[in-house]
């Protein structure tokens, strides 16, 4: 639009006004800044003068001391032990690569250390320390110190770090430390001022990083004098700070040790929950790994060979591997027909082998079919037409219900790193993340413990303590803080018909102690200690027409990665119950045969508290579990470690 | 069309651009710049490595900008201002759903040779476009009040996706801003007396907020308004760095205690000495003199800007210009009443001396706008 010269120029003069009383604003506000500054630089130079002398006399912060792991018996599992390093000041060495080359002749550097310390002495002032070598031995250290003169600027240092005694055995549980790192304060939003000292220790995993705030205390305050250079002449005073909170936790160390060698060479999960109180007793995944090595800084080999193992060892299989529970989810599908009337004891399914389900076979992992089957016998001999059945009728929504109810499906809160949920399907479900419809053929798998259903062996356990208590028990992993006793998991009575899980639990007793029952071969014979149980075989392949005309593979014939998991959950004793026990062996094949005998040691071990005597076990076993005995005997003596020896 | 494009035939042409460039600027944030990376050398402990050396890159990176900014007709940037405000609407939305998480809040996204923090571009973009509408606006209506009410909004949007990061600091620069571009607009003062006044009342009810369900600000910013009102609560924590701050600042005295010899900023914990608190090492180094030398500095440069502006007789030019300006003023203004304990911590850098990238490219092409005001102005 076109403006008059008239309105235009009235326009620029306001303009111009309003431009030069915001200038003189502006130009107000910088002479204020002036004074300001002249009022603190010179008026009262003298007073900051002497408050930054008194900051001579410097505040340092003490790093609090980390809190301590026990077991449930007060063994240790973390511990703070003394740590020498070397440490360099680029200010004195002069030459820093000269005096570098020097050391090393003297004792034996890591290359990637070096190069990470001469990185950390660029971003740093030339007065403060930058570790050269962590964890040094005594022997290196004394070589130090006599050697001072010739090497301008080093100095042995003392300090505190982690360090875990039992070595894989609680690598999953506990987790590790390790020096917070640019990503660590990234995601804070508000970092404590202590996490800035060097090499300052968080957890990184697991219990470690999930108690952080419990374990890592409150940091002191020093006051020191220092010189203009900043090295520190003297101590004047100091607050001590508040060390962490030491954790006791349920796990009884002993047993999870013996869990840790039972299994070793698989890759397996095994969980012992006590059913009165939730504890966490033993909770071991093999193969694990040394959390010693992430504390000191894993090197770039040992890393990717743990990467690279098929086996996994640095996933907790315990709460973070979710599998289908095959036939171990039965006693849920069984539970769910017992409590919406579908099923009564008496009542009989006739498995001739198959369930036709539309046009669909569903088979019986017996091809010849079992005959007549009642619930009790359905349990025992694991027949899973008779699941198929009963599925059908109750529906899936029950089933997932009950699933539920008992622990499976639900996130249990427990202080580890990725602890799965698991999942219990439901129509719901699919329709929401598939999109699809469920089908009848999902409700005939789900009743088997196949298809989309899915737990780590931890719930499984929960599982079985909820069965074995009729209470809803729940997991708990740490006993005590600082002494003060955490609430039990005891749980309240589930709204479940007593008779019904009466009548289950005694299948599950049949299981055991029945000449036909699946897990016969691994019973307890000691009548105290008679143990309750479940195999469970999951798939992990279609079996697909085709093999199944030739006869389906064996799977001891099959590459380890397609063969099926082997389950078993158990209970024991079976009238006054006090251990659930849950195993899982990765690709072992059937459950009877490598789920269950480890379950039954395991069981016993805890049961006696110790080894048991040979009369537990049937005649036909003793021979054989006495060599295992003696040979896990010795797996468990102390092993001296020989890159521990030189590292005092 | 304004008045300007009749004007055409008299500004230069081809490389007589850069001799009718506003060289007096030019020199002057070369001369701060200069400053900066003395600065940076001197906190690194005498290296030019990791800050003083990147900045240097920098800033030859943003000078270059900035002549190329300057050399494209003023008018070109009116027509763009729209544009450039939408564009960093959109990346503002961008980090809001996908940004780096740093610090706490998701504020930037990253370029590969540098990280790009949209709401520094929001600060000049939400002026360009400002001082266009008010270009196109006839002067009888700036004060009507749905004339008003436009602007209002158009501040509001990006001042309320900056607040979302969460960034307390930038979203005041941008309110005070776009409300000092509304007032140079020859918006009616009443309306910025009743914002005065509402704010007033905001300000007690954000405070009331404190400890209830629907409190306003998070808790470490309250923790910052506290220790800033009483440094001396909270010694180690939060309270440090402004106490270390003042105590290295008041103890330079007159002259300082020389260049790399400031004990205060190389004894503390300070992580933040080479961006936010780069000036307590001024101070320190250089005293009362270095201090207000960097002072006169900025201020010629706002000096400069008034020149440019109210020798143009284009209402764009002046508008964007003068907007610029105050956005300078501002930072440096925050980041000093900061550093000496007048105002809380709230994270904004010391313009073209503290170490960061983006906030310096776009202040190099803010005041590539501002040259090319002056170049092509009408005579």
């Amino acid at each position: 639009m076109k403006r008059t010269p008239k309105t235009q120029g009235a326009a620029y003069k306001r303009l111009t006004r309003r431009a030069l009383v915001l200038g003189g604003m502006q130009f107000a506000f910088v002479g204020g800044l002036a004074a300001r500054m002249r009022y603190m630089q010179v008026d009262q130079a003298d007073q900051y003068r002497l408050l930054a002398e008194e900051n001579r006399i410097n505040i340092r912060l003490i790093p609090p001391t980390r809190g301590r792991i026990y077991d449930r018996n007060g063994q240790i599992i973390g511990q703070n032990a003394p740590s020498y390093r070397i440490v360099i000041v680029r200010e004195d060495a002069g030459d820093v690569d000269k005096v570098i080359a020097k050391l090393s002749q003297l004792i034996p550097l890591n290359e990637d250390e070096i190069e990470r310390a001469k990185a950390e002495m660029k971003r740093t002032a030339p007065f403060l320390p930058v570790t050269l070598a962590d964890q040094v031995t005594w022997e290196d250290i004394s070589k130090v110190a006599i050697n001072a003169p010739a090497l301008p600027g080093v100095t042995p240092e003392v300090g505190l770090t982690r360090q875990y005694p039992r070595y894989e055995d609680f690598a999953h549980v506990v987790g590790y430390v390790g020096p917070v790192s640019d990503y660590d304060l990234s995601k804070m939003e508000d970092p404590e001022p202590v996490l800035m000292i060097p090499r300052f220790q968080i957890g990184k995993v697991g219990l470690e990083a999930k108690k952080e705030d419990l374990l890592r205390g409150k940091a002191g305050a020093k006051r020191v004098e220092v010189n203009a250079t900043g090295r520190v002449m003297r101590e004047l005073d100091r607050r001590e700070g508040q060390p962490g909170a030491d954790l006791q936790l349920t796990i009884d160390a002993d047993l999870q040790e013996y869990a840790q060698a039972r299994l070793a060479g698989e890759s397996a999960a095994v969980v012992v929950i006590d059913c009165e109180t939730g504890d966490l007793r033993a909770i071991s995944s093999t193969p694990s790994f040394d959390p010693n090595l992430f504390v000191r800084g894993i090197s770039v080999a040992d890393y990717q060979a743990l990467t690279q193992d098929n086996h996994r060892p640095l996933a907790n299989k315990t709460v973070q591997g979710t599998y289908p529970p095959g036939s171990t989810f039965k006693m849920i599908t069984a539970l769910a027909a017992l409590e919406a009337g579908v099923v009564g004891p008496g009542n009989t399914v006739y498995c001739p082998g198959y369930l036709k389900v539309g046009s669909r076979r569903f088979h019986c992992w017996k091809r010849g079919g079992h005959g007549m089957v009642d619930l009790e016998t359905s349990l025992k001999r694991s027949c899973d037409v008779y699941y198929y059945d009963v599925a059908l009728r109750v529906g899936i929504d029950k089933i997932s219900d009950m699933a539920r109810k008992f622990g499976l499906g639900i996130k249990h809160d427990l202080p580890m790193s990725a602890v799965a949920a698991g999942l219990a399907p439901n129509q719901e479900w699919k329709q929401t993340t598939h999109g699809q419809d469920w089908l009848v053929g999902d409700t005939a798998n789900a009743s088997i413990g196949q298809g989309f259903m899915l737990a780590s062996p931890m719930q499984l356990a929960v599982m079985t303590a909820r069965i074995a208590t009729g209470r809803s028990v729940t997991p708990r992993l740490i006993r005590s803080v600082d002494g003060v006793e955490q609430p039990t998991g005891a749980g309240e009575p589930l709204d479940v018909n007593p008779a019904n899980l009466e009548q289950v639990r005694n299948a599950m007793y049949k299981v055991s102690n029945d000449r036909r029952g699946t897990a016969y071969r691994s019973r307890i014979i000691a009548d105290e200690f008679r143990m309750a149980g479940k195999t469970g075989t999951s798939q992990v392949r279609n079996i697909t027409k085709a093999e199944r005309a030739a006869g389906v593979i064996r799977n001891e014939d099959l590459p380890w990665e397609r063969r099926d998991h082997a389950l078993y959950v158990s209970f024991a004793p079976y009238d006054n119950p006090k251990y659930a026990v849950a195993v899982v062996v990765e690709h072992g094949g059937g459950g009877s045969k490598a789920a269950a005998p480890v379950a039954r040691d395991v069981m016993l071990q805890a049961l006696y508290n110790g080894t048991p005597p040979l009369e537990a076990y049937p005649v036909a076993d003793r021979d054989r579990i006495k060599e295992q005995q003696k040979r896990l005997e010795g797996d468990r003596r102390p092993k001296a470690r020989p890159d521990e020896k030189d590292r005092a | 069309m304004s008045y300007l494009e009749y004007a055409v035939k008299t500004t230069p042409t081809g490389i007589r651009k850069v001799l009718y460039m506003n060289w007096p600027l030019t020199l002057l944030l070369i001369s701060v710049a200069s400053a900066g990376f003395l600065m940076l050398y001197s906190v690194a402990g005498g290296s030019w490595s990791p800050w003083a050396e990147p900045q240097m890159e920098r800033f030859g990176l943003g000078l270059t900008v900035m002549f190329i900014v300057a050399l494209v007709p003023i008018w070109f940037w009116r027509n763009m201002s729209v544009v450039a405000y939408l564009v960093s609407l959109g990346l503002l939305l961008f980090v809001e759903l996908f940004g780096t998480i740093g610090m706490g809040a998701q504020r930037w996204i990253d370029l590969g040779f540098m990280r790009l923090q949209p709401s520094e571009l929001a600060k000049v973009t939400l002026v360009m476009l400002l001082a266009a509408y008010y270009d196109w606006l006839p002067s009888y209506k700036t004060s009507r009040p749905l004339w008003v009410l436009i602007p209002v909004v158009l501040i509001l949007i990006p001042t309320f996706m900056v607040l979302r990061q969460p960034d307390l600091g930038t979203a005041i620069l941008l309110l005070a801003a776009g409300g000092g571009l509304m007032f140079l607009a020859g918006v009616h003062w009443a309306y910025f007396a009743a914002v005065i006044a509402a704010g007033v009342g905001l300000v007690s009810t954000v405070f009331k907020s404190r400890g209830t369900d629907w409190q306003l600000l998070k808790d470490y910013q309250f923790r910052r308004i506290d220790t800033f009102l009483d440094p001396s609560t909270d010694p180690l924590g939060a309270g440090y760095h402004i106490t270390q701050s003042k105590i290295a600042l008041g103890s330079g005295g007159w002259n300082g205690r020389g260049f790399m010899q400031g004990t205060q900023s190389r004894l503390n914990f300070l992580p933040e000495k080479h961006t936010d608190f780069i000036f307590t090492t001024l101070a320190e180094e250089f005293g009362f003199v270095g201090g207000t030398t960097l002072l006169l500095l900025y201020g010629l440069i706002l000096i400069f800007c008034l020149v440019t502006a109210l020798s143009t007789k284009d209402r764009y030019s002046s508008l964007v210009t003068l907007g610029i300006s105050l956005n300078f003023f501002l930072f440096f203004a925050v980041n000093m009443s900061m550093v000496m304990g007048l105002a809380p911590v709230v994270g904004v850098p010391l313009p073209m001396v503290s170490y960061g990238g983006s906030a310096m490219l776009v202040l190099m092409a803010a005041f590539g706008i501002v040259q090319s005001a002056h170049i092509h102005r009408p005579r």
